[in-house]
């Protein structure tokens, strides 16, 4: 049983449905949906969240803009971050990394793999 | 008597008073010994009451023996048969478990697409979905969506990824790779060696989803290339295509549907107002 709160900040409304399918699998946790970047930091700031799924490719504001002003907000410093980018190029991915993303799903995703990877970064056993 | 005599004789005393001493220590000990050996002794003729007393006796025992013996061999080997029997059990379960979590993915994708595909008629909206789902769920990077005009055959493309649609050819149901896949309704899978061109370059299809309402050709969704990290199609991506070919053509053709009725709807509404004003 879980009662944490994570945020998905992705502009393709398919791929929130898939992610907001694979998450309802852990008990108790409340997802949170961002159509993009800007909507993202405005959610994040103005609550709590144990996780965040981001993606790179958003209208408005992408995802590494939004993950590098997470980062420089010392309360959000210590949230997990995954980053989902249609690019399997290792350059992407280190670059989401150095700016402070935990782990990186790339797309076509499955509903396993985020759900393997929601509880790795929250740290829920099984 | 002299001194130095008594001092001997003293000494001498000392002397016989110690032999004396070890000779009663050595006493004790052989008494202890002794009643070792009896205690010893009397165990084994308990033992050896109850043990065979005679050929015969010996036989039965030996026998009792190796029946024993034989029923705990069996019984070892009926729990090693049970063992290997669960741990079978176990491995067909975890196989199971891998095979329904695989199943619980593809559901859930399909029912994302089928979803996201039903839930506009804006005809604009309804490409977006397909597009969404071939990026998203497929895992394509360049592709194009064409749509069937009717009477002419026509198949013109809406949509590209990764290209410029004003600079891809039209096709003809019928006519090639696409054309050919759009007439009979077959999901056509091309030669993934040659994928990489894009449509305005004269690429070749990696495959053609055709999109068919009953036998009318509502028009086709051609994949040219995958993304980088994608190696080949998928039991899921075979799956995706039966269901864009079905609800794809469907989602199109009702949003088509509802263009046409909201046109014709407008402009009965301005000849009624026509009439009445």
């Amino acid at each position: 049983m879980t009662d944490q709160r994570i945020l998905i900040v992705e502009d393709s409304p398919t791929m929130r449905q898939l992610l907001v399918f694979a998450l309802k699998r852990l008990k108790g946790a409340e997802i949170v949906e961002a159509q993009d970047g800007m909507d993202g930091l405005r959610k994040v700031t103005g609550d709590h969240f144990d996780l965040a799924f981001v993606d790179i490719n958003m209208p408005v504001m992408d995802g590494l803009k939004l993950i590098s002003l997470i980062r420089g907000e010392p309360s959000l410093a210590s949230m997990p971050i995954c980053v989902i980018t249609t690019e399997g190029a290792k350059e992407d991915r280190a670059r989401a990394i150095a700016l402070g993303a935990n782990e990186y799903l790339t797309k076509p995703i499955q509903a396993n793999k985020v759900l393997a990877v929601a509880k790795s970064l929250l740290k829920l056993d099984g | 008597m002299s001194e130095t005599d008594e001092n001997k004789g003293r000494e001498r005393g000392e002397a016989v008073l110690a032999i004396f001493q070890r000779g009663a220590e050595f006493t004790k000990q052989l008494l202890d010994e002794n009643s070792r050996l009896r205690r010893e002794l009397s165990d084994v003729q308990q033992r050896h009451s109850h043990a065979a007393q005679s050929d015969d006796e010996w036989d039965k025992l030996r026998q009792e023996l190796t029946t024993k013996i034989e029923e705990l061999e069996n019984q070892n080997h009926t729990m090693l048969e049970q063992l290997r029997s669960i741990e079978g059990e176990n491995l067909h379960f975890a196989e199971r478990y891998v095979e329904v979590e695989e199943e619980n993915n593809h559901l859930a994708n399909l029912y994302v697409a089928s979803y996201q595909l039903h839930s506009t008629l804006d005809s604009g909206e309804v490409v977006k979905v397909i597009l969404e789902i071939v990026i998203n769920l497929i895992g394509a990077e360049i592709f194009c969506v064409y749509v069937c005009e009717e009477g002419t055959g026509v198949l013109t493309p809406v949509a590209v990824e990764g290209d410029d649609v004003s600079e891809c050819p039209s096709l003809q149901v019928g006519e090639g790779f696409v054309g050919e896949s759009v007439e009979t309704g077959e999901v056509a899978i091309g030669n993934p060696a040659e994928e990489g061109r894009r449509p305005s370059q004269g690429g070749q299809p990696v495959v053609s989803i055709p999109l068919r309402v009953d036998d009318r050709p509502v028009g086709a969704i051609v994949i040219f290339k995958l993304l980088q990290q994608k190696d080949g199609f998928s039991a899921l991506d075979n799956e995706l295509f039966t269901l864009l070919a079905g609800h794809a053509a469907t989602a199109i053709f009702a949003s088509r549907l509802y263009a046409q009725s909201e046109r014709k709807l407008s402009t009965i509404q301005g000849f009624i107002d026509l009439l009445t004003n």
